[in-house]
């Protein structure tokens, strides 16, 4: 009924820094569990988008959660390695696009160390397909430099033109410096979210003749010839012509009767993966749920106080001829009105703070939030919200039905 | 969705064989779980009639008031207001009924603090369509006349929040909204008492004048004895109810 809309708007305004401060609070926890469910589909979708356009992903036989952790996400290390004529063998199949190797085990100064080839600047793919920029220099072209990503940068302040020392092992600390072969830096890559930011890039041949013996190191000096072939690498990736070639190499791969490796589709494995990691985010939204539950039991409180100041209105309402049922639905209108207020607040709130930080999240982290219309879970949230609210209004305006009953026209305090 | 309304639009002297505004017969009312608070035989108030009603604290009075109310039901007897036995009324058509042909004016606390005092006064026609329409083809034309027989003229005072009103504009503001719509019936519940002398006087000589204007029978409920000369009939509510009820009754 739109009077009774209007006298629940009025006394609302005649209430309004106290409304106000209720809606603020059930805005808040509004744009806080919108937040959450933003950063988490977000999240969810740039892990499961930390490498894309890559078909396989292939190394020593082992479970493809352990392979993906170490060829991915350079976590932990390889069981084994792949061989140099495996790998070449690959990347010379007819249905194959191009091929990525990767060799891992080295540091510097904490960061993992990735031995690859040119084709990784070219090939590599993350998020909805982005190729990797730089944001100085350019990719390298000899066995004397290397990549850094962005994190990398950042955080050990270098800079294009920097020398760097390779150590050998994945410790803070190494003992084994091998620092007389110092690397000239020539490219730093743009923030991706992903462990490339945190990934020192080299190419095979520098990583190999790091790795030389003193023996090797004095033949080399000597001018004599070296064979710049690497021995192994510890994974690769692999890039089809057709998807439909897909099944066909993965199953070859996997019963190669040459060499024992495991070949997994990334994003399976990652869908997988992110299984064992999502239960924090779902711990995440439920506090978010906690303190909206939170923000509308403060309306609650704030409806039940103002009610015993309200029973004269009450009475005044009755004696113009309002029945109890029409007092229960102005309380259970401006509860929900407070929250539709607060729904709305919120929302705008969350907006309002994501235009303004959303280039601040991509550039450090690689977070990549949607401005604009919610999606439609958020829109079921939102307006579970107001139902909420105008079911959390049945408590004070029940007590508000009550008391007009038993007051009718005069109030017995 | 208005119940069935038998009278006629316009009320005057009725034709019909009941011209008896209020007409209460052996009836009882005991709060639950209570002795009984009144019980009265007999009370019968003519239409157009203004009656003083005499009740100090304790005799009974808000038990009355609610039951002529409509929001209180007797344990026994019948209530009829108009020829109709609202005590056998469903109590939303009692609400309905309360809207339509009954006007308040209470001691004090009149209005409801967040609306205007115009808003205040149209109050009736939000919830009685017969109000709406009796107070004319304009209700809120109608609400500033009544404002401005009763004293209470100019914009500025219309658009006020009724809390800045003195205790004397507020029942005047009271008076217009009790009358707004001609309802048949007009209860004040000692509208006076929180107003010094001359105040009293004046607004009891405006409240007098504009129920006749408004034909409305007026029962007008004090326990000052010196304002019943200006009343057409007087009743104690002590001689009426044959509860003996303690100084310090429940029903104040």
């Amino acid at each position: 009924m739109t009077p009774l809309f209007n006298l629940a708007a009025k006394s609302l305004w005649n209430r309004r820094s106290t409304a106000a401060l209720t809606a603020f609070a059930i805005a808040v926890s509004v744009a806080l569990l919108l937040g959450v469910q933003q950063v988490r589909t977000e999240a969810r979708e740039s892990f499961a988008n930390t490498i894309s356009g890559t078909d396989l992903v292939v190394g020593a036989r082992s479970s493809p959660l352990n392979l993906l952790l170490y060829a991915v996400f350079r976590v932990g290390d390889a069981t084994a390695n792949v061989s140099w004529d495996t790998y070449q063998k690959v990347a010379h199949h007819r249905d194959v696009a191009w091929t990525i190797p990767l060799s891992l085990g080295d540091s510097h100064r904490g960061f993992r160390v990735l031995g690859t080839s040119a084709n990784y600047f070219e090939h590599y793919r993350y998020g909805h397909r982005q190729p990797l920029r730089f944001t100085a220099g350019k990719a390298f072209a000899d066995g004397k430099s290397v990549v850094v990503g962005a994190a990398v940068a950042r955080e050990l302040g270098y800079h294009v033109g920097d020398a760097i020392v390779i150590a050998h092992g994945v410790g803070e600390v190494s003992f084994a410096q091998h620092d007389h072969h110092p690397l000239r830096l020539v490219g730093i890559l743009a923030p991706t979210g992903t462990p490339v930011d945190r990934t020192v890039h080299v190419s095979l041949e520098a990583l190999d003749e790091v790795h030389r013996t003193p023996a090797e190191e004095a033949a080399a000096a000597a001018g004599l010839p070296m064979d710049a072939t690497p021995p192994a690498i510890t994974a690769f990736l692999v890039g089809m012509k057709e998807r439909s070639t897909l099944f066909v190499m993965q199953q070859a791969l996997n019963t190669y009767r040459g060499e024992a490796v495991t070949a997994v589709i990334p994003g399976v494995a990652l869908t997988q993966l992110w299984q064992l990691v999502g239960v924090a985010d779902t711990a995440l939204l439920i506090v978010a749920a906690f303190v909206l539950v939170a923000g509308l039991l403060g309306m609650l409180t704030a409806l039940l106080t103002s009610l015993n100041e309200r029973r004269r209105e009450m009475a005044i309402l009755r004696s113009v001829g309002a029945r109890p049922g029409q007092v229960f639905g102005l309380l259970v209108s401006e509860a929900a009105f407070l929250a539709l207020l607060g729904a709305t607040a919120g929302l705008a709130l969350l907006e309002g703070l994501l235009a303004l930080l959303r280039p601040w999240l991509e550039a450090k982290y690689g977070l990549v939030l949607a401005l604009g219309w919610p999606a439609p879970l958020e829109w079921a949230m939102l307006g579970g919200v107001v139902v909420a609210g105008g079911i959390i209004g049945l408590i004070p305006a029940w007590r508000a039905y009550r008391l007009s009953l038993a007051d009718g026209l005069t109030v017995r305090v | 969705m208005n119940p069935p309304d038998i009278a006629p639009a316009i009320a005057p002297a009725t034709p019909l064989a009941t011209p008896l505004a209020i007409a209460l017969e052996e009836v009882q009312y005991a709060w639950p779980g209570q002795p009984p608070v009144l019980s009265i035989s007999r009370l019968q108030i003519s239409a157009g009639e203004r009656v003083f009603l005499r009740g100090p604290s304790g005799s009974g009075k808000s038990t009355l008031l609610g039951l002529v109310g409509g929001v209180l039901l007797p344990a026994g007897g019948t209530v009829q207001l108009f020829g109709e036995r609202i005590d056998r009324m469903s109590a939303s058509a009692r609400d309905h009924f309360r809207a339509d042909h009954l006007g308040f004016i209470f001691q004090w606390f009149n209005l409801v603090p967040y609306l205007s005092v115009l808003d205040n006064v149209l109050l009736p026609t939000l919830f009685s369509a017969l109000r709406k329409q009796r107070a004319g083809a304009n209700p809120t034309s109608e609400a500033k006349r009544l404002l401005a027989a009763l004293g209470l003229a100019g914009e500025d005072l219309l658009q006020r929040p009724v809390t800045a009103l003195s205790i004397g504009q507020q029942q005047r503001v009271a008076a217009a909204r009790a009358l707004l719509g001609r309802p048949r019936l007009i209860i004040a519940d000692e509208p006076t008492s929180a107003l010094d002398h001359d105040a009293r006087s004046a607004f009891l000589e405006l409240l007098l004048r504009e129920a006749a204007a408004a034909e409305a029978t007026l029962l007008f409920v004090s326990h000052d004895t010196a304002l019943a000369p200006l009343f057409s009939r007087t009743l104690t509510l002590s001689e009426l109810n044959r509860v003996t009820v303690p100084a310090e009754g429940l029903g104040a």
